[in-house]
């Protein structure tokens, strides 16, 4: 008896293709995010729509970033951190991503809300 | 049910479920959870096509009832249920067509086995968030059923005929 029938690789082949383009649609299809979750060492220090223009200076222990929400977008202009990979990362907008600047333990991350819609993707 | 027929079940529903405590000691790293190979299941397999549909849903189910009171908590039992039921449904369904393999058969319901456990997990956690899994639970369920099914097929193979 072969291992693999045709019918097998076809269904295997299948499969993977499935997972292929759902995975490319889920890439490219993610949600917007609603709101702005800014976080220092761990501890939410603020909560911003994305909806709203804002420009605003995070203190932390370790210095400030200058944090810049327009265009339903957030970004770090400015900071006084030594390495400002925080500013060098591209603006954030979708749910789950997030903006770090470690050396001021400083986490900005973009979450969902009631007018994120989580449920569309399921349908 | 005849004592030898009796005897064989508790004998493979023993194998099956020293292959789940098995896997339950070894910590797979994986990020996502319900990633496994699913160990049990060569066993689950072999019954199917050695002695049928009864015998791999009496192994799969109670296999999954014993080591969910021993091992895990009864919330992982349900999600576990769930995927077997699924899982041997579309095995049997696929061996009937007399089209696929051994392995296409075990990929299937790999396959089946994690998209159960993802349905359910969505309607008990009220989120579909949890599609973000599909791809990687469809690609793992497929690895590790081509792996059951090798498996599973050369057991088949080297079993002697009185056995079973």
């Amino acid at each position: 008896m072969k291992k693999f029938k045709k019918w097998d690789i076809w269904l295997i082949a299948a499969i993977v293709l499935i997972a292929l383009a759902s995975w490319i649609y889920l890439r490219f299809s993610r949600d917007e995010g609603a709101f702005v979750v800014a976080s220092v060492d761990g501890e939410v220090t603020g909560r911003y729509s994305l909806s709203q223009p804002l420009s605003l200076e995070i203190e932390s222990p370790g210095g400030s970033n200058f944090l810049v929400i327009e265009d339903g977008t957030a970004k770090v202009t400015a900071a006084d951190c030594p390495d400002k990979l925080c500013v060098n990362q591209k603006a954030i907008r979708f749910q789950g991503e997030s903006i770090i600047c470690l050396p001021h333990r400083l986490e900005i991350r973009i979450e969902g809300g009631e007018e994120g819609g989580v449920d569309a993707l399921a349908q | 049910m005849n004592t030898k027929k009796t005897a064989r079940y508790g004998l493979l529903i023993a194998l099956a479920f020293i292959f789940s405590y098995i896997e339950s000691v070894i910590a797979a790293p994986v990020p996502v959870p319900g990633i496994k190979l699913g160990l049990a299941n060569v066993v689950v397999v072999a019954a199917l096509y050695r002695m049928g549909n009864g015998a791999a849903v009496a192994v799969s189910v109670v296999r999954v009832i014993l080591s969910g009171l021993t091992f895990n908590n009864a919330l992982m039992m349900v999600y576990s249920l769930s995927g077997c039921t699924l899982s041997l449904l579309v095995m049997a369904l696929l061996k009937k067509t007399k089209r696929f393999g051994i392995v296409g058969v075990s990929v299937a319901g790999g396959v089946m086995h994690n998209l159960g456990q993802l349905m359910v997990a969505a309607v008990i956690l009220e989120t579909s968030a949890l599609a973000y899994y599909f791809p990687a639970l469809l690609v793992s369920g497929c690895a590790a059923g081509c792996v059951i099914g090798i498996a599973g097929g050369e057991a088949v193979k080297r079993l002697p005929p009185s056995f079973l």
